[in-house]
């Protein structure tokens, strides 16, 4: 893993995550693996809350589209 | 040469083993024998979208389908296995063929118990892909009316798709609420009344005596009260018994499906994980066997993960169980492993609102949490749980 550059911008690839609202049942098993990124709020609906996460969470980014009951979410590089 | 790693069956936690013994270096054949002639599909949409006629079947893929090759996983299908020995890890299948294993992964899952009795048309179970297609044929006739013989998840969530396709339901339950063998009366009640008020002929207590038939099809479900209930077409939905017959003589320790120790080891060099798994869950200190979607894959990654481990003590595979019911326009959610005879606490919502959350208590411990239509709840509990099933957490994250 790269550290950050002086600007606080990541550098290398960067991953971006994708949700299928069409498929997203709110299940919000995403949000217990990465709470950094998803949030399932009152209204039942997820938001994404970092849509390009920093290089750290990728793994467990990876891990909640993994585990997610509707295979909704995609990583992209 | 090496012998290869065999995963007996396809499905989720056999597919999850694999993908673990890649992920941990494992660079030798790993061949997978599934007894269907297909890949398994994903099992949720069985009863609900497929069902429903909402999602094709070709896309209720399971998550790993698409990664077999990158997996580089033999998938044998239609392999029958017959017999197995623990002692030199032989695998004999029903065709004659022989395999020598380096390690198993026992995943054969579980298969659906069925009424006694002559087989009928018109009466199903719902466990694979050809089982929901033939209920869904048998639905698209428009009959009177549809039984379903037991009210879990399976029967509870058939019963809603079939209501939503405008049929008429009736649900039987021999015991006096649904669920109650697992969870508190409470919850099994408000399923009940769920389904009540979407119009379903919900009856409990009541014992399924034998099937009527006309002819080769069933006519109706005849009760230990002698009432006969007229159905085309009756969906039963009374528990799984773990695929274990091939392990009859093998020398594996088999009870309530494979018996395992914490690591999901259950003889020198075989592992057990999924639904025909019965391990020692230290998070618990309770054995347990669970039938759930993401436990399988959980459990998979842990069994492939033990395997690697060798001779080393392996890692105790922990975990705080969660699953999800879709039941017309609610969602329950659970998070972890109560018993009928805990208490109940509402954290959040109502029962008559049919939005809330709970959570059940037994001395400072709390077993699990559930919630209707509050995922957020449920998933926010869940973090607290994995980091322990301490009571007081739990009543200050809600309060």
């Amino acid at each position: 893993m790269q550290p950050p550059s002086p600007t606080g911008e990541p550098r290398g690839a960067e991953m971006k995550v994708v949700v299928n609202f069409d498929l997203c049942e709110s299940n919000a098993v995403c949000m217990g693996i990465a709470p950094e990124v998803f949030e399932v709020r009152d209204d039942d609906f997820l938001y994404v809350l970092q849509e390009e996460p920093p290089e750290e969470l990728r793994e467990q980014v990876t891990e909640a589209a993994r585990r997610c009951p509707k295979q909704a979410i995609t990583v992209e590089d | 040469m090496v012998d290869p790693v065999v995963v007996v069956g396809a499905s989720l936690g056999g597919l999850s083993a694999v993908d673990a013994l890649r992920a941990g270096g494992h660079d030798g054949d790993v061949v997978v024998l599934e007894a269907a002639d297909e890949l398994p599909s994903d099992r949720p949409p069985l009863s609900k979208q497929v069902l429903a006629g909402t999602m094709e079947p070709a896309a209720a893929r399971q998550p790993l389908a698409a990664r077999l090759e990158e997996l580089r996983a033999d998938v044998r299908l239609g392999f029958r296995v017959e017999s197995f020995d623990v002692a030199t890890r032989r695998i004999r299948g029903a065709d004659g063929t022989e395999l020598q294993a380096s390690g198993v992964v026992v995943a054969t899952g579980a298969a659906p118990r069925r009424l006694p009795g002559p087989e009928l048309a018109g009466v199903h179970v719902v466990r694979t892909m050809d089982d929901c297609l033939a209920l869904k044929a048998d639905l698209d006739r428009g009959p009177d009316r549809v039984v379903v013989v037991g009210a879990g998840f399976i029967g509870a969530e058939v019963a809603a798709t079939c209501r939503e396709l405008g049929l008429e339901v009736t649900l039987l339950e021999g015991a006096p609420a649904p669920m109650v063998r697992v969870l508190p009366v409470e919850v099994g009640s408000f399923v009940a009344d769920l389904h009540r008020s979407h119009g379903v002929d919900v009856r409990l207590g009541v014992g399924v005596d034998g099937l009527e038939a006309d002819g080769d099809r069933v006519s109706g479900v005849r009760l230990a009260d002698g009432t006969l209930v007229p159905a085309q077409v009756v969906v039963v939905g009374i528990g799984v018994v773990p695929s274990t017959d091939w392990l009859t003589d093998s020398g594996v320790p088999l009870g309530n499906g494979v018996t395992c120790d914490e690591t999901c080891l259950a003889a020198p060099g075989v592992v057990a994980a999924g639904d025909v798994a019965e391990w020692l869950n230290p998070h618990f200190g309770e054995r347990m066997r669970v039938e759930q979607w993401e436990h399988a894959i959980e459990q998979g990654a842990a069994a492939g993960r033990r395997l690697l481990a060798g001779d080393g003590p392996g890692e105790p595979f922990a975990s705080v169980p969660w699953f999800w019911s879709d039941q017309y326009d609610r969602k329950l959610q659970m998070a972890g492993r109560p018993s009928a005879t805990d208490e109940v606490h509402v954290l959040e919502g109502s029962f008559a609102e049919q939005r809330f959350a709970v959570a059940f208590r037994r001395g400072d411990r709390c077993t699990g949490v559930l919630g209707v239509n509050r995922p957020r709840h449920v998933v926010q509990a869940r973090m607290r749980l994995v980091e322990s099933l301490d009571w007081a957490p739990i009543e200050e994250l809600f309060s």
